[in-house]
């Protein structure tokens, strides 16, 4: 099997008498949509957090393409290529689309903002998703539908160089086409090489897309499994703690 | 080369695309200046019916250097504005710059020195203001108000007793009561036309270089001619002789004419094609998606309010230079008219949206309404309150029209 992308080990974070994350394993590899399931309070949150390096883990070992790594701050885990989309998107709704995926890194030209190319260069990102949803690129984000939002949010992070993209419950707000819009374009965005981890409540969207699902039960890995060789109903027992024999504290 | 983009821009199309995609945008409720543009059309007309002076050389020149005050004003607090934010103290801020720079001219300062100084009020005035709203957490109608009601005794303590000293800076005195040369107007026609040409030029040639469509060339020659020919009237009734005294010729642009076009060119450069514009319009729509993008929001803010006083402070040199003096009770309405400038305009209390040209135009449809309704005998207090209903109509009409449908920008 090939080099993970991102692998954890071990991973431990308590926030006070707590433990939240009690000695996580995971592997997401490039390529792949890994689905990141779970009950609340199963430390989803902590783990994405962690990675994204928010809240840096109390100890374990995140390797990035076999790497040892601290991440301790989002902008060391932007440099490795890591990317999150929350799921409030953290978008302006008053700027365009090429602003929106821009913002925070414009190209400059002596000094002044070189438009027509980060115009072009937004729009190629949305092409090689095969975004054909939008309109325009100058359309302010404030008339996009919920799922272009989405989409938007997830080309910005193929603007920023992500190899890793993780997605907060990309489709929690969503109707249902635009559900379906959202789940192809997680799954090419896996085809086109990077790396997703997906956080999501649906098993119904996490069969269609996800390539490996991790479950989490009260801060523990209990499963990574392959889609294709697992039911809903194995991984909803999984969620639920019926399956296994989780050691307690 | 580029993969050729076939993602919609918004540039596409021939002229009847552009036209048909100009109105969409219109009905979607992304008006613009656009009402308050056809407001000043349709004062001017009616005013011109009403009274004979109206549009009389002379009365379009007070006009222009009338509204010069409240254009700066508004113009200074769009910058705050966008970040939904307000300064109520631009005003008595400015007046406090002043009464420092008159005081110590007349106690024997060199005029450009007592200049810098009164500037520097401004400027720490919007710095304070910033580190207590971005950094502290004060909201800012509070803690500019708590200026706004400080600063006025600070001007009585600096002008005496008196409470009014005169201005003796020749220099300054210019500015609105000296007029260019009949060339100089011209000039400045000129060159304002020529910066608008080469920038748009400079833009449309950028986009083909990397491939992207571009509008037809027809709307560019369209702006232009347009520029040509308001400013071409302009220049040409400003410089017919308007002296109601024979003997005392009065012909010429104002010299205050293009330092408001300077500093409006100049603040919509910042704006539109700099990162901190672009900032300042990220952290008036979304603070929070600004500073994940790793916008620092607290320097920004503070710049903001640092640019409001310090341009308000020219708004309040221009205000001294038109009265020849500077008295205690200067800057306490202007800011309020300034606020509703900018909204008649099209600014947005609610920040993330404006532009400089928004304010300019606002101040000149209430410059206008006041203009008009006094050269007709109306009262004062009349005038007053028409101000108000024009605001509060532009306030309606801009809620209606949002409330239809999301904008578009391009």
């Amino acid at each position: 099997m090939s080099q993970a992308l991102v692998q954890l080990k071990n991973v431990k974070k308590s926030f006070g008498p707590v433990d939240v994350l009690k000695g996580v394993d995971l592997e997401v590899f490039a390529g792949k949509v890994t689905a990141l399931v779970g009950d609340n309070g199963a430390g989803k949150s902590t783990l994405i957090k962690g990675l994204a390096g928010v809240q840096p883990y109390d100890s374990g070992e995140v390797r990035f393409d076999g790497e040892l790594q601290q991440l301790h701050s989002p902008r060391e885990a932007s440099a490795l290529g890591i990317e999150v989309v929350y799921q409030d998107l953290a978008l302006c709704e008053n700027l365009d689309i090429v602003q929106n995926m821009f913002l925070g890194r414009e190209t400059l030209k002596s000094g002044t903002l070189s438009e027509a190319e980060m115009e072009a260069a937004a729009a190629r990102a949305l092409q090689s998703l095969s975004v054909k949803t939008v309109r325009s690129v100058r359309q302010t984000v404030s008339s996009l539908s919920g799922g272009q939002r989405q989409t938007v949010a997830i080309a910005r992070t193929v603007l920023r160089d992500a190899r890793l993209v993780i997605l907060d419950e990309p489709t929690a707000a969503l109707g249902v086409a635009q559900t379906e819009q959202v789940l192809n374009l997680v799954r090419r965005l896996a085809d086109q090489g990077y790396g997703v981890l997906m956080i999501s409540h649906n098993l119904y969207d996490v069969f269609k897309v996800a390539d490996d699902i991790a479950v989490l039960y009260l801060g523990n890995m209990v499963a990574q499994l392959e889609t294709a060789k697992t039911t809903s109903n194995e991984v909803i027992g999984y969620i639920t703690g019926i399956a296994t024999n989780v050691k307690e504290g | 080369m580029a993969e050729k983009v076939i993602l919609q821009t918004g540039h596409e199309g021939g002229v009847k695309g552009q036209v048909s995609a100009y109105f969409s945008r219109l009905k979607g409720g992304d008006m613009g200046a656009l009402p308050a543009m056809a407001a000043v059309i349709v004062l001017m007309a009616l005013f011109a019916n009403l009274s004979p002076y109206f549009l009389t050389e002379i009365n379009i020149a007070n006009l222009f250097v009338q509204s010069a005050v409240l254009m700066v004003t508004a113009m200074a607090l769009v910058f705050v504005l966008l970040l939904g934010e307000i300064d109520l103290s631009a005003g008595v801020t400015a007046a406090t710059g002043m009464a420092l720079f008159v005081k110590l001219t007349n106690t024997g300062w060199d005029w450009p020195v007592a200049l810098a100084l009164g500037f520097l009020v401004g400027l720490v005035t919007g710095w304070v203001l910033g580190m207590f709203v971005a950094k502290i957490g004060v909201p800012s109608f509070v803690i500019s108000l708590a200026f706004y009601l400080g600063f006025p005794g600070v001007m009585l303590i600096i002008l005496g007793s008196g409470g009014i000293l005169r201005l003796e800076v020749e220099p300054i005195k210019a500015i609105m009561n000296v007029n260019l040369p009949v060339w100089g107007g011209w000039a400045v026609l000129a060159v304002t036309v020529i910066v608008a040409l080469v920038l748009s030029v400079w833009d449309r040639s950028r986009r083909l270089r990397v491939d992207l469509p571009v509008r037809p060339m027809i709307f560019l020659v369209a702006k232009i001619v347009a520029y040509l020919v308001v400013g071409g009237g302009i220049v040409f009734m400003l410089n017919l002789p308007r002296s109601l005294v024979a003997a005392n010729p009065i012909r010429g642009v104002p010299i205050v004419v293009p330092i408001v076009i300077l500093l409006m060119f100049a603040g919509t450069f910042v704006l539109n094609r700099t990162r901190f514009g672009r900032y300042l319009y990220a952290v008036g729509g979304n603070p929070e998606a600004a500073r994940r993008a790793g916008i620092n929001v607290a320097r920004i803010r503070i710049y903001a309010f640092m640019i409001t006083s310090t341009l308000a402070t020219m708004g309040g040199l221009m205000h001294i230079s038109r009265i020849g003096a500077v008295e205690a009770a200067a800057g306490k309405i202007i800011v309020l008219s300034a606020v509703a400038a900018a909204v008649v305009g099209g600014v947005s209390l609610f920040g993330g949206r404006g532009k400089l040209f928004n304010a300019a135009i606002g101040a000149i449809v209430i410059s206008i309404i006041d203009n008009g309704l006094g050269l007709m005998g109306f009262p004062a207090g009349v005038s007053f309150i028409v101000t108000g209903v024009v605001l509060a109509l532009a306030a309606t009409v801009d809620a209606l029209a949002r409330k239809r449908a999301p904008g578009m920008r391009i």
